[in-house]
């Protein structure tokens, strides 16, 4: 019975095991692999089996002898030589946390706003949240870009009115701003829906008896309502500030020359500079750094509970 | 002055009437229950005086003040929810401590009353528990504690011992009837179990359909029901439908279609004619294979045992009066041995004392 039962569990669990196994850990591990090696002569990886000139045949080049003109530190000794890749990182965050921020900001009194709607509206309001989800990811930036675009209404609006207090017109295209804009419209649903999960789950009577305990509109939402959508906020924030950090489409198409950040230098190391192990190399710090902030923001988690009076 | 006034209050909702010009008031100290049955408007009654709703007619005084317009927040009035409504992601202590914090009491006075009432409701050891992590009946003591740390001129509960199981719910009204009068507190209490309504009361208000059919004492409520609804209500209970034919100087006749005459205490305002119903617990009603006519003072009617329901203490008997009318009555099982007097069928007679019962006027 109990065999049966862990069986069971067994076939339900493996195939989804068997899925991140295959499509996540060995390509994260083939890219650790990769860090350490040397970019091939027409992009990709030096091979460690090739074509012997000397016998001319297929085999195993690397040996113990010659391992150090296969294997290298210096991928990683690269990142921290020049301070323009840390820089880069700390430009990066600073992207998504303010990304991720204004999402919260945005998005927790929509989720709540639904939460709170009679019951039969909710799901057409969650609804129009994922709406922009059915058409084209790029398709959707480019339709920002004619927003903020210089010949757009948006950005022709602004600068009439600042012009009638006598400010210089400024453009929004190609700026910090028009990354971060179009980072949080990106986002937002991301947001929206853990919040709205979890605060869609709020027990009403909650604040009921905060309020008839002298607590006011306030202090009820900084008491009860905020510290009990924490996961929510946390899945959220976590939802969005990971692929923003990640994001390089953006940045490419909005950021002009100055709105780079780690995902088009990754990109670009793949893609046009065909140096694989130094891309690996900026993915790995990448993705430590990611573990790093999860890490520390579980122990900050931990830290909250069950402290005294 | 009474310590709570309610004066002439209704509330509707939409075209339903919830409260309708109900007056009453509340001593300070009083254990005082609203009782009803569900949609009675006694729980609308509650959140009105918790400042949930606000009436649309009528006052709510509180300590000589007016507390129309003042929110839940602002009123000395504290409330157990039915739920209890614990703050999930607080300790007890914490929970315990939110109506002082809220309160801005300094932090010393907050930790010693927190507590003492710790103490009162004896769950000191599970301070740095989660709610999570109690039993109901625990749980509803956090409810009560958390509800009390800040001394309310009036605590409300609503229905708190509903979601406990037969026996923790027993324990707890010994509980409660202690803890009020230990704190002193004035408890208005809402539930619509009537049995726990006579056993926590100094007073109760029975309500039906936004009204009070009857406050009184628990004694007086019982045995003295003023209306068919509140004798129905409020435990067992014999209606005998029956016309008034005769009037003497303290007493008077009440005829039972098809049964007889029974006699029965005399109305202020009685006149022959007038139908009603008279009312009779089963427990008043005497029970015996023969018992001796012509005893003074009482009736007298003869009858077949119809069912007999065995409930441990006591044996309900269903007796048939002659004109198929059916009136329950009880023998204790004090004997030892056979638990069961009769059978079904077995011819029996009844007897009760003119005063047992309690005419109705219809």
């Amino acid at each position: 019975m109990a065999k049966n039962k862990s069986l069971g569990r067994w076939l339900i669990s493996g195939p989804p095991l068997l899925y991140l196994l295959i499509f996540f850990a060995i390509p994260t591990l083939i890219m650790a692999f990769a860090a350490f090696r040397f970019p091939g002569d027409y992009g990709g990886l030096l091979p460690f089996i090739d074509i012997n000139p000397e016998s001319g045949k297929n085999e195993l080049l690397i040996h113990a002898g010659n391992w150090q003109e296969f294997l290298t530190f210096e991928n990683f000794s690269r990142f921290f030589e020049d301070t323009i890749y840390v820089e880069l990182f700390i430009k990066s965050f600073w992207y998504a946390g303010i990304t991720t921020l204004v999402c919260l900001c945005m998005s927790y009194p929509l989720a709540w706003l639904i939460a709170r709607s009679p019951k039969k509206y909710r799901d057409l309001l969650i609804l129009l949240v994922i709406l922009p989800f059915w058409s084209n990811f790029l398709i959707r930036v480019y339709a920002w870009m004619i927003i903020l675009g210089p010949q757009g209404y948006f950005a022709m609006t602004i600068n009439q009115g600042l012009a009638l207090v006598g400010i210089a017109p400024i453009q929004l295209m190609y700026s910090h701003f028009a990354v971060i804009v179009v980072l949080v419209y990106v986002h937002l649903p991301f947001m929206v829906l853990p919040l709205y999960a979890n605060l869609e789950k709020h027990d009403v009577a909650l604040l009921d008896a905060a309020q008839d305990l002298g607590a006011s509109g306030w202090r009820r939402f900084w008491k009860i309502t905020w510290p009990l959508s924490l996961p929510g906020v946390w899945a959220g924030s976590a939802l969005v500030f990971i692929p923003a950090l990640g994001m390089f489409a953006v940045p490419d198409l909005l950021g002009g020359t100055d709105g780079m950040m780690i995902g088009n230098l990754i990109k670009q190391q793949f893609l046009d500079s065909r140096d694989w192990p130094f891309g690996s190399v900026l993915s790995i710090m990448l993705t430590l750094a990611v573990l790093m902030m999860a890490g520390l923001g579980m122990m900050i988690g931990r830290g909250r509970q069950r402290n005294a009076l | 002055m009474a310590l709570l006034e309610i004066r002439d209050v209704v509330k509707q909702f939409g075209d339903f009437t919830a409260v309708n010009h109900v007056s009453l008031s509340v001593e300070a100290g009083e254990f005082f229950t609203l009782l009803g049955p569900s949609g009675c408007g006694k729980t609308t009654l509650l959140r009105m005086l918790a400042g949930f709703e606000q009436p649309d007619s009528g006052e709510i005084i509180l300590d000589g003040v007016n507390v129309a317009g003042v929110p839940p927040e602002k009123r000395p009035v504290h409330t157990v929810f039915q739920n209890y409504a614990l703050f999930p992601h607080m300790t007890v202590a914490q929970n315990i401590a939110f109506p002082l914090k809220m309160a801005n009491v300094p932090s010393e006075e907050l930790k010693q009353r927190v507590a003492e009432v710790l103490e009162d409701v004896q769950l000191t050891p599970f301070a740095q528990r989660f709610p999570h992590e109690m039993s109901g009946g625990q749980r509803q003591r956090v409810a009560i504690a958390r509800a009390l740390v800040n001394r309310p001129r009036l605590l409300l509960l609503d229905e708190p011992l509903s979601a406990l199981d037969a026996k923790l719910r027993e324990e707890m009204q010994i509980e409660l009837i202690n803890l009020q009068k230990e704190v002193g507190i004035t408890f208005v209490y809402v539930t619509h179990d009537q049995g726990e309504a006579l056993a926590l009361s100094h007073r109760i208000a029975v309500m039906n359909k936004g009204q009070v059919a009857q406050l009184d004492v628990p004694e007086v409520i019982y045995s003295h029901p003023k209306s068919r609804f509140v004798a129905d209500f409020i435990g067992q209970c014999n209606l005998l439908d029956g016309t008034i034919v005769g009037i003497g100087h303290d007493r008077m006749q009440v005829e039972i279609a098809g049964v007889g005459i029974a006699e029965t205490l005399l109305l202020p305002d009685a006149k022959v004619g007038q139908k009603g119903t008279l009312t009779l617990r089963p427990e008043k009603i005497k029970l015996a294979a023969s018992l001796p006519l012509d005893v003074a003072d009482e009736v007298h009617f003869k009858g077949k045992v119809h069912d007999c329901l065995y409930l441990g203490d006591v044996t309900m008997y269903v007796i048939e009066l002659e004109n198929g009318i059916l009136v329950e009555t009880m023998l204790p099982n004090s004997a030892p041995g056979r638990a069961k007097f009769f059978d079904d069928n077995d011819l029996v007679e009844l007897a009760w004392r003119y005063d047992a019962g309690h005419f109705i006027l219809s």
